[in-house]
């Protein structure tokens, strides 16, 4: 019985169970537009940008361990790259949200390079410096409306769609199939050897450096897809607002401090945990938002609690209890000639 | 002779910014936290000297009296009742629970006191300048904020080298189980170094509130600040801190004079481009 006799097993039974019911809801969620309200749709689109951001996060700090509270950096980016191409070369909106991953994932290499110099917590603030770099720049640009932001042309709003109706199921559509992206990128990442990497990189640093693991590139990939994926959501969040502004594309609180809040709620380095974490979010939200500044300082309190009484969130709880994992990123050995006796 | 004028108040409001490195400088070097509530606590320093100057009818200066203590025993009690249940190997809790604690305070301080911006009034101090060459002057103000910067600065140089506590701390950061069997108590270091923290922040929070006006959205720009001139300066170096804060301040003032909309945006980059050709800072403490 050689090495080649074993293989590497990702699904398990909770798993097999995640995966069909997310490919229900999956074609649920596609046909909403055909049974869901208007406003349901906008809701809808909000908790897919939410989803995303968050589990963005959570693959940068809870897997990389690379804290960041600077990410509205490049939600922001994405977005004045979508209004700077849409307003000034004319693209189709719809096509600039992959062309602003792909410049954002250019723009996060020298970024990173410099960043990565500072350790653990400065590290996190040094991210919240260039996301301040980022909005104090994007205030410059006076074609763009400079401090005050400017709309997106009623020519480039009807070349996204005619009426106004196909727009938002446009967008809708869009923002699901981001998100499914998104989400299916990060379970091949933490399945891929980057995966396994990151892992023994979270558990032990020295030890994964002495393994062979080349922890600083490992970070880096991990950055650039963030920043990538992150500035795909901007952009589509602020096609969805068709105005944009510096102090509300690079807000810390928005597209931070309520994703740092979901995920520690969910449960922070589990891929389940941004979804649980947005949908509490969400219903404390549609409850508690009329409350406006106590709102926001309930938040903090629930915060910091669950960081002190369980760190490792909702999800964490419930993994650890009951050892569900609604996506297939386990890793167990079999033998290759079938079930082990 | 504008410019020279220019690089001198930059030099006064560089005090202020190593004023506020220098407690989120010591924490660090004493129990390895970034405090990201720091710029929002020197906020509630402002706005605590807002209430007792209002209550009590006296001086901002002379209420240092009372919102140093008072921040300080908040320090104390912060740090026993919480922050030192998040210390430990992982980054994650500490830095998210003073990410917490910023949004609680600035939400607090919204509810209390509303979005309107603030000032103390400290009197004729405010306008009074000397002139000490033809054509430079300075404001009395800015003046006795830089030497109580410098102050601040010294009297920490020498807790730290010359005194027990400062001992404690050092042994500490230096090596937490060995300092424990020494018989320290480890949380009631730390508890100390945050009160000694809170302290400084009390007396950056009132400069600040009597040189212009604050509201309580501004924390995390102080935070900023502090920050790059922590890392300007160089880590675990105080002399280095007050260097950084300069640094900044000139940078800020050179920015603002070519165009105002430049005086962060020069800050920010002069950070950058030191953190890219000097990563370990200016004059980093010598191991």
């Amino acid at each position: 019985m050689g090495a080649a006799a074993i293989r590497v097993v990702h699904s398990t039974r909770s798993s097999r169970i995640g995966v069909a019911g997310f490919a229900l809801l999956f074609v649920m969620l596609a046909a909403a537009p055909f049974w869901a309200e208007r406003s349901d749709l906008r809701l809808l689109v909000e908790i897919f940008t939410y989803v995303a951001l968050a589990s963005l996060w959570n693959l940068l700090a809870g897997y990389a361990g690379l804290v960041s509270v600077g990410q509205q950096a490049y939600v922001g980016l994405g977005a004045y790259i979508l209004f700077g191409l849409a307003i000034f070369a004319g693209i189709n909106p719809v096509w600039t949200i992959p062309i602003a991953g792909l410049i954002s994932a250019v723009i996060a290499i020298p970024v990173a390079f410099l960043i990565f110099r500072l350790r653990g917590h400065y590290f996190a603030i040094g991210t919240w410096v260039v996301a301040e770099v980022f909005r104090l720049l994007a205030a410059q640009i006076g074609p763009l409306g400079g401090g005050s932001g400017i709309s997106l042309p009623v020519a480039t709003v009807t070349a996204i769609a005619e009426t106004r109706q196909m727009r938002e199921f446009l967008i809708y559509w869009i923002a699901l199939a981001l998100l499914v992206v998104i989400l299916g990128l990060i379970v091949m990442l933490l399945r891929s050897r980057y995966g396994l990497a990151l892992t023994a990189i979270r558990d032990n640093e020295t030890a994964a450096l002495s393994n062979g693991v080349n922890v600083t590139r490992t970070k880096l990939v991990v950055y650039v897809i963030t920043a990538a994926g992150t500035a795909m959501i901007g952009a589509l969040i602020f096609l969805q607002k068709l105005r944009i502004s510096p102090d509300v594309a690079f807000s810390v609180n928005e597209w931070t401090a309520f994703v740092i809040f979901i995920v520690v709620i969910g449960g922070v380095g589990r891929l389940e945990g941004p979804i649980i974490g947005t949908i509490v979010f969400f219903l404390l939200r549609e409850t508690l938002a009329d409350l406006g500044a106590l709102y926001l300082l309930m938040l903090g309190i629930v915060a910091i609690g669950v960081m002190l009484k369980a760190p490792k969130g909702i999800w964490g709880y419930v993994a650890d209890r009951f050892g569900w994992e609604l996506f297939p990123l386990a890793r167990r050995v079999e033998r290759r000639d079938g079930p082990p006796p | 002779m504008e410019w020279v004028n220019t690089i001198v108040q930059g030099i006064l409001t560089g005090g202020l910014y190593a004023m506020f490195a220098a407690g989120l400088s010591l924490i660090f070097g004493v129990m390895r936290l970034v405090n990201i509530a720091h710029g929002d606590l020197i906020v509630l320093a402002a706005y605590v000297a807002l209430v007792v100057t209002e209550t009590l009818g006296i001086n901002p200066l002379v209420s240092l009296a009372f919102v140093v203590p008072i921040m300080a025993i908040a320090g104390y009690v912060l740090q026993r009742t919480i922050l030192n249940r998040t210390l430990g190997d992982d980054l994650l809790p500490p830095l998210l629970v003073t990410f917490g604690l910023s949004i609680i305070i600035q939400n607090a301080l919204l509810e209390i006191f509303t979005a309107d911006s603030r000032k103390l009034n400290a009197g004729p101090i405010e306008t009074a300048s000397i002139e000490v060459l033809p054509g430079i002057s300075l404001g009395v103000l800015p003046l006795l904020q830089f030497v109580l910067a410098v102050a601040v600065i010294a009297a920490m140089q020498f807790l730290f080298y010359r005194t027990a506590t400062g001992r404690a701390f050092r042994a500490t950061s230096d090596d937490q189980p060995v300092s424990q069997l020494m018989g320290l108590d480890n949380r009631h270091v730390f508890a100390l170094a945050m009160a000694l923290s809170l302290a400084i922040v009390a007396i950056a929070g009132v400069l600040l509130a009597v040189r212009a006006n604050f509201d309580p959205s501004i924390g995390p720009a102080r935070l900023i600040f502090g920050f790059e001139a922590v890392i300007i300066g160089g880590l675990g170096s105080m002399w280095g801190t007050l260097a950084g804060g300069i640094i900044l301040g000139v940078s800020q003032a050179i920015g603002a004079k070519i165009d105002p909309g430049w005086q962060l945006l020069a800050g920010h980059l002069v950070f950058l481009f030191i953190l890219a050709i000097r990563p370990q800072g200016l004059f980093p403490k010598v191991q």
